[in-house]
């Protein structure tokens, strides 16, 4: 750690000054106050809904720009430093690489932690001061969900970071993975099992290919306790694993955190020349 | 102190460097010279880790490829093109690097003192001039009072005053006794520095000999424009090819092609000759 935190710190500080990421970090702030004020206005009752409701409608808000932010500065963690040359600098200190990549993760994944904690915080307290209305459990859950999910595509973004050497083509590669998750996944996934007729298995074995999916999945878990909601594949998932699906989920999200943080960073280590 | 054994670094076909062996003693200082693409930025790089490579490096018994942490922990590097973080202060880069070198904290204030930093620890590095940056990169290496300074063309991107300055430092920083690697095509800088010259070209090491003895081994020549009195211009021709110098004629002055070390003999020649030297300068 005597390596890795002084370069998370640096990590942290930077992603805190950078416009993009306060951007970011505003219109979720913004948004997330928005719709909770419009999910009971949609209801028919104005002002602001209650901590339950709320979850609910910052699900569909999270799943697009939580994912955007997270893959945009993964992909520019490595690639950016290794254009401007700063990080042959840092490597030419007596660092290893292990404690490079890792102090950048660190880093970056509290960045993003301090960014979800501040744009759930400000619309928590707007919420329980304006309403009061409901259980914080269910939002708490969404926070942790939400986190967990910002990791999945920091470590997708670190991979594409990885594998690329610019950090413009990092981050456009960034945005059309974003757009696969986002959209084409759902899209893809409603053709597929329309056109081929897919059992409700595999349907719901194939969305939750898509980190998003399990994400969607898990959070509606946690505030609603059944999936019903979410149709065939919901009910189906509900009969056939029950409880043992928040297992499932978590074990999803370890794979989509751990496996291509994995794979970016063996391929940090293998690309040797910099 | 430094062991280059059968270095070699191959980007696919082509050799960048080719069975490099070289010794650099404890407390010497070795220029490696040549041209651009003669190799030297890729021994260096090769010496940091930075670059996969064949053979064997050692910087004071540690493998650099085995012991890579351990070898850097001896090194300052002071690099070619100055990579920073613009937005952080001079202080806070120094604090930066001090954590990573494990150097004490209060090692910062002396350092940028030593280096000419210490009014300007509150500015954005990105705010510092050219010459300043360098200083600071010669600071950051130097944070850790490693054994050996490594540099890649220290001076290459400064203009006359800031390499003057540099070099002064420089000087003191070798009479200190580090060890010093550095790269360079600068003669000035090669003659007060080094000790030895490592001459490279096209990947190979062609020959290693004392730092004062390179002009005269590479056949060193330097062009000199003179100005002379435009009725003496043809004397003055006549004079200097007559005391066997290269030289001809452009528009009101002479260029002389003389050896290094023999810059002021066109003058003296011309002086002899009673023919007034109204300005030169050297190309």
């Amino acid at each position: 750690m005597k390596i890795v935190w002084p370069i998370a710190q640096k990590e942290l500080r930077d992603a805190l000054h950078n416009r993009w990421f306060l951007l970011y970090t505003i219109a979720f702030i913004g948004l997330s106050l928005a719709l909770s004020y419009m999910s009971l206005a949609g209801a028919g009752i104005a002002g602001f809904a209650g901590f339950g409701r709320t979850a609910a409608s910052l699900i569909n808000l999270v799943l697009l720009i939580i994912p955007l932010m997270a893959l945009t500065v993964g992909a520019q963690s490595l690639a950016q430093e290794q254009e401007q040359g700063t990080l042959a600098y840092l490597l030419a200190q007596p660092v290893t690489r292990i404690e490079v990549f890792a102090g950048k993760y660190l880093g970056l994944a509290l960045s993003l932690l301090a960014s979800l904690g501040l744009g759930f915080g400000i619309a928590g307290v707007v919420l329980a001061l304006a309403s009061g209305a409901g259980s914080p459990l269910a939002y708490v859950s969404l926070v942790w969900q939400t986190f967990l999910l910002s990791l999945t595509m920091l470590s997708v973004g670190f991979l594409v970071s990885a594998l690329t050497k610019r950090s413009g083509v990092a981050i456009g590669i960034g945005l059309f993975l974003w757009l696969t998750f986002v959209f084409l996944g759902d899209l893809g996934l409603m053709g597929t099992a329309i056109t081929m007729r897919l059992p409700v298995e595999q349907l719901l074995w194939l969305s939750l290919l898509n980190p998003l999916q399990v994400f969607k999945m898990a959070s509606i878990l946690d505030i609603n306790a059944t999936l019903d909601l979410l149709g065939p594949a919901g009910i189906y998932a509900m009969q056939e694993y029950g409880e043992q699906l928040r297992g499932v989920f978590l074990a999803l999200t370890a794979f989509w955190i751990v496996v291509p943080a994995l794979a970016a960073y063996v391929r940090f280590h293998l690309r040797g020349d910099l | 102190m430094i062991e280059f054994v059968d270095l070699t670094k191959r980007y696919g076909k082509f050799t960048a460097v080719d069975h490099l062996t070289l010794h650099v003693p404890a407390q010497g200082a070795v220029a490696l010279w040549g041209v651009n693409g003669a190799g030297k930025t890729t021994v260096i790089k090769c010496l940091l880790g930075l670059l996969r490579f064949e053979g064997q490096i050692t910087v004071d018994g540690c493998d650099v490829r085995r012991q890579g942490r351990a070898a850097r922990q001896r090194i300052g590097y002071v690099p070619q093109e100055l990579a920073f973080y613009k937005e952080m202060t001079t202080f806070d880069m120094a604090e930066f690097y001090a954590r990573l070198k494990g150097a004490p904290r209060t090692h910062i204030a002396p350092v940028l003192e030593q280096v000419g930093l210490a009014e300007h620890q509150a500015k954005a590095v990105g705010a510092l001039s050219g010459g300043m940056k360098q200083r600071l990169a010669l600071g950051l290496a130097l944070l850790a009072d490693p054994p050996v300074l490594v540099m890649d063309e220290p001076t290459s991107n400064l203009d006359t005053a800031a390499r003057s300055q540099l070099l002064q430092l420089l000087t003191q920083v070798k009479q200190a006794g580090k060890t010093i690697v550095f790269t360079s095509h600068r003669i000035e800088e090669v003659e007060t520095l080094a000790d030895d010259v490592a001459v490279m070209e096209q990947g190979r090491l062609q020959f290693v000999c004392p730092s004062s003895a390179l002009a005269q081994r590479i056949g060193l020549r330097t062009q000199v424009k003179f100005v002379v009195p435009g009725d003496q211009l043809d004397h003055a021709l006549a004079i200097l090819r007559d005391d066997g110098l290269a030289v001809r004629r452009n528009g009101v002055g002479v260029i002389v092609d003389v050896a290094h070390g023999e810059k002021a003999r066109p003058i003296h020649v011309l002086g002899r000759a009673d023919i007034e030297v109204i300005d030169f300068e050297m190309e």
